[in-house]
């Protein structure tokens, strides 16, 4: 079968019934485009086919048995480099876990893994997920699909990269200030991030942990919508994980949305806002104002201090969290004399630039004398932020925004400086420390073809509701072009 | 600069991160750029807001957060890692990681 065939879960789940194709044939499709695609996109650090194959034979043998498919029987799947796979390599884009091989599978691995998918391999990310481009991998950029001179988003640029290329069905990607979203705005595919506690972490390697989400990525609203149900819920291995009960979250998308009251936020809409964006997001609310939403204007106050708010309390997280890699029990050691100074040869050699800038800023935010005025400061800012979106969900169902200012960017253009490539990530990192749900959903293109991706925040736990916002527009997209 | 050399060398000593010299003048320039741009935090009001460390589900479940439920039985469990992470330790003698002399005597 050639590229263009676009593969779906529903779609998998047929062709195998009606042993059109086999799980392994189908995983074999996939490991072919991914030989002709990969070398330029860098979308795929580590493949599996071991374990892809025994997992497809799995699925096989339940079919010629005639059993009862679980939910995501042989399809294809990516995971993100950050997050543990029993005996695949996971290397967090960085020096420091090149050789790292995990003894156990993290608990969203272990479900997908249950419920039948097909475990292709790991994606290129951003050095330990912290990054706005994939730019900061050690092992190179990924390319944006459809437009290789620019970055396909980040940290999650190979997940969102490999879905949007037909390299998987879907994949696993982490948000901790829009590593999904944004990526997922960029190459034009929808992309969620969770609730906080939706998902359990139990094997995702901290970045910042009150901040951190698993959460996919797929080429439809309802495929996201199948994934999320297979690894929400409550995990006794992850105390963060909230006790709520999950829903059917592929029944809640195909609700219908008339009535819902959509709050747009003038917040979003300000300088730095590319005219093309804007142009593509209005289209998508007017979209949905004609399928029965009310559009309510919003006031959202606090929304242009979430960067800074955001860029203190993620560093001090991982300041913290990156503590552990000191050459002692995993990864890799640089000998020194001293345990110090093995400590300070390992750390300096093992981590990529941008790991070593937010390390710098987040232990300098907790460090004797600036606690007060930075972590302390940004945690009652995140309180205010927090309001802001308590208030609005008062008023409307859920929040509609740009997911990222700009379109997908050039390799390149904003490596120059950290701050610039921050300021990527404005439109996002308010609901990531408010610790709502969010998707990027596609709602246009620019002129020279790239994909603008609209984001839709909803209250705690309504994945649902977002997803039924999401599925609203995608359909009317479809049915409008 | 809103951050001196010597500050930078102290923050490197503190994150176990032996910089080179070049480095320390990278970090001290991108860390003066970020912290002049987050003083803006400074224009807020904040008299009246408690911190907020994390967002758990109370915000969804009060009731649910007073009782813990989060909390399981404190049951001991087999947890039989430690032979493939001595594995994959850069230098292991098991049941130990080794690691350069710390005490002198």
């Amino acid at each position: 079968m050639s590229e263009s065939v676009s593969w779906t879960i529903p779609a998998v789940q047929s062709a195998l019934k009606a042993k059109k194709i086999s799980a392994r044939e189908l995983a074999a499709e996939f490991y072919g485009r991914i030989d002709r695609r990969n070398p330029e996109l860098n979308a795929y650090l580590t493949l599996s086919p071991e374990r892809a194959y025994a997992q497809a034979d799995r699925v096989d043998a339940a079919v010629a048995r005639g059993d009862e498919l679980p939910p995501l029987a042989g399809v294809p799947i990516a995971i993100k480099d950050v997050i543990s796979t029993l005996g695949i390599r996971t290397t967090c884009a960085s020096k420091m876990l090149e050789t790292y091989i995990p003894p156990y599978d993290a608990t969203a691995v272990e479900k997908l893994d249950a419920a039948g998918a097909i475990f292709l391999g790991k994606t290129n990310c951003d050095e330990f997920a912290m990054g706005g481009s994939n730019e900061n991998s050690a092992y190179g950029p990924v390319r944006n699909p459809l437009a290789p001179d620019r970055v396909p988003g980040g940290s999650s640029g190979g997940s969102a990269a490999t879905v949007a290329a037909g390299l998987a069905v879907a994949a696993l990607g982490t948000d901790t200030g829009g590593s999904i979203r944004q990526p997922a705005s960029f190459c034009g595919v929808p992309g969620l991030m969770p609730t906080y506690g939706r998902v359990s972490r139990y094997g995702l390697v901290a970045f910042a942990s009150s901040l951190d989400k698993i959460g996919p990525f797929a080429t439809t609203v309802a495929d996201a919508a199948a994934v999320l149900s297979i690894i929400a819920g409550h995990d006794a291995n992850d105390s963060t994980s909230a006790p709520v009960s999950v829903a059917d979250y592929v029944a809640e998308a195909s609700k219908p949305v008339q009535g819902l009251r959509i709050g747009v936020p003038e917040d979003y809409f300000g300088e730095g806002l590319d005219p093309e964006v804007r142009e593509s997001v209005e289209s998508g609310i007017v979209q949905l104002e004609r399928l029965g939403c009310k559009r309510v204007p919003l006031r959202m106050p606090h929304t242009d201090y979430a960067i800074a708010t955001y860029y203190i309390l993620a560093t001090a997280e991982a300041s913290s969290n990156l503590a552990r890699y000191d050459g002692v029990r995993y990864g890799l050691r640089v000998p020194g004399a001293t345990l110090t100074e093995m400590y300070r040869q390992t750390r300096v050699r093992g981590f990529g630039p941008e790991v070593k800038c937010r390390i710098m800023l987040g232990t300098y935010a907790l460090s004797a004398g600036y606690y007060d005025a930075y972590y302390l400061r940004a945690q009652r800012v995140r309180g205010l932020i927090a309001r802001d979106f308590a208030d609005a969900f008062q008023e409307v169902d859920a929040i509609i925004t740009p997911t990222a200012p700009t379109p997908a960017f050039r390799l390149g253009e904003k490596t120059s400086d950290p701050l610039t490539m921050y300021l990527a990530d404005i439109y996002t990192v308010t609901g990531s420390l408010a610790g709502v749900p969010g998707i990027s959903v596609p709602c246009g293109t620019t002129k020279a073809g790239l994909p603008v991706g609209m984001q839709i925040f909803g209250p705690h736990f309504r994945e649902g509701l977002v997803l039924q916002i999401a599925q609203a527009s995608e359909q009317a997209r479809s049915s409008a072009s | 600069m809103k951050i001196s050399r010597e500050e930078v060398l102290r923050v490197a000593s503190l994150a176990h991160l032996g910089l080179s010299p070049e480095e320390v003048e990278t970090y001290r320039n991108q860390l003066d750029r970020i912290l002049s741009y987050i003083d803006k935090l400074n224009e807020l009001d904040i008299s009246n807001v408690e911190p907020m460390a994390q967002v758990t589900y109370s915000a969804a479940a009060p009731d649910a957060a007073r009782k813990h439920p989060e909390l399981r039985e404190d049951v001991l469990l087999p947890c039989n890692v430690a032979e493939p992470l001595l594995a994959s330790a850069p230098d292991a003698a098991k049941p130990f990681f080794r690691v350069p002399k710390v005490i002198d005597r």
